[in-house]
């Protein structure tokens, strides 16, 4: 098998994150006309070791604590910081993601970088305590985001009020395509689980699309339509094509009934089996077709009591089939 | 049982990354026909499978199923691996025929996935 790396999400997030996002802004700064001594304080009293050297907002260099030991030691301690700084600074763009400053700290083995902007204006200082920080902060956010979504879904049906609030997955089946069959069943189950639908009528919901789903994939000549409609209290799947049509429905419904070619028998579908299992998922069915014309397929399953809750039963089986037609 | 001693008792492999292997199984079904695996397997089970088609994995996403072992050393195409990597669902491939391979497990106390009479 092909082994793919697989890629965490705090490696997506390096690629990823802003270096803005993450940087440390109104740091100290000193002017080029600022003197060695001036700096010395500077440093002592922030307890810093170095600071960028900013000119009407541009940084045009760097000093540290280094710099301010050879000036006392050359008796130079009135000169300006100008004479004495670096000027050719390794930077980081704040646009660029946290990567790059990841690779500079590694290259240059630096402790720290002035972050610039596109004009060459200092927007911070960056230092690997603020990429950790960051991360973790963009690793919380995401968390938050998720459970944020996560209730909004919830209680989508309470938020939004009218006679019959419902919510409609619309999705275009294309015919035989085999490979990406199930992917419209896959969404429905998705919304329910995030709408905060019981475990067991997620199942149920998803085998009868899904089985739905690939009768469309298998069986029809220009692919159709299934859409859920999702409301508080049942959840009706449509399934619509425009042919070419069952001659026989009730020999359709028979268990082990099949039309289904050969190599779709061989991928391990086309059994006879679909509608049987769509039956028995669902609380009411109902299929008409007419040859030539189309097939429409109507699943009906209830929640009981309602969505939210988060432990409703599935109804008993006597109720279930009471309403198949 | 758990996962790491299906694996042991089917000396499979595991195709995907990150699976839990102390995750409880409760029951193993053994199908090449999905929609069979659709109407019997239950919530949480192990499916024993000579498919390798990425339906596969989205029958076992719709049905709940908890794994896969694949029999006859049959190894899943690059879209299955993804699609069980996206859906979180681990495959294993393993050396044995299914009739073996079913055998091997019930012998080690794993149960079936009972057919549901009610629903006949």
């Amino acid at each position: 098998m092909s082994q793919v790396p697989q890629i965490t999400r705090i490696q997506e997030l390096i690629y990823e994150l802003p270096i803005e996002r993450v940087v440390t802004r109104n740091v100290i700064t000193v002017s080029p006309d600022t003197t060695m001594s001036e700096l010395k304080e500077i440093l002592r009293i922030n307890r810093i070791s170095g600071t960028p050297v900013v000119e009407g907002g541009r940084l045009v260099g760097i000093i540290s604590i280094e710099d301010l030991i050879k000036a006392l030691e050359s008796g130079d301690i009135q000169a300006p910081v100008r004479e004495r700084m670096a000027t050719r600074v390794i930077t980081v763009q704040a646009n660029e993601s946290v990567v790059e400053a990841v690779k500079k700290f590694a290259q240059y083995k630096v402790g720290r970088l002035p972050v610039v902007n596109e004009h060459g204006d200092l927007v911070g200082i960056l230092t690997g305590g603020d990429i950790t920080r960051g991360l973790l902060e963009a690793i919380g956010l995401d968390y938050h985001a998720e459970e944020i979504s996560r209730y909004r879904a919830r209680h989508i049906f309470e938020d939004i009020v009218s006679d019959q609030t419902g919510l409609i997955l619309r999705y275009h089946i294309k015919p035989r395509d085999f490979t990406g069959g199930g992917s419209a069943s896959s969404k429905i189950k998705r919304a329910l689980d995030r709408l905060g639908a019981p475990p067991l009528i997620q199942r149920r919901v998803a085998i009868a699309a899904y089985e739905a789903e690939m009768n469309l994939i298998i069986h029809t000549d220009n692919g159709g339509e299934l859409i859920a409609e999702i409301q508080p209290e049942v959840i009706r799947i449509v399934a619509t094509d425009n042919g070419p049509g069952i001659a026989d429905i009730e020999q359709a419904m028979q268990p082990g009934f099949s039309t289904a070619p050969n190599w779709i028998r061989e991928l391990g579908f086309g059994a006879g089996m679909g509608l049987a299992n769509i039956k028995k998922c669902s609380d009411s069915m109902k299929l008409e077709s007419q040859v030539g014309v189309g097939t429409r397929l109507e699943i009906v399953i209830r929640i009981q009591p309602v969505m939210s809750s988060g432990n409703a039963a599935r109804p008993s089986e006597g109720q279930q089939k009471q309403e198949t037609s | 049982m758990k996962l790491r001693d299906i694996i042991r008792v089917v000396e499979g492999k595991v195709l995907t990354e990150g699976v839990n292997l102390d995750m409880e199984i409760s029951c193993a079904a053994g199908a090449d026909l999905m929609s069979d695996v659709l109407a019997f397997a239950k919530p949480n089970a192990l499916l024993l499978t000579g498919l390798v088609n990425p339906q596969v994995v989205r029958t076992a996403e719709m049905a709940d199923i908890a794994a896969i072992v694949f029999v006859r050393g049959k190894m899943p195409g690059p879209e299955t691996i993804a699609l069980a990597r996206e859906k979180g669902i681990p495959l294993i491939a393993a050396p044995y025929t299914m009739f073996e391979m079913c055998g091997r497990l019930y012998e080690a106390g794993m149960a079936s996935c009972d057919l549901d009479t009610k629903q006949g």
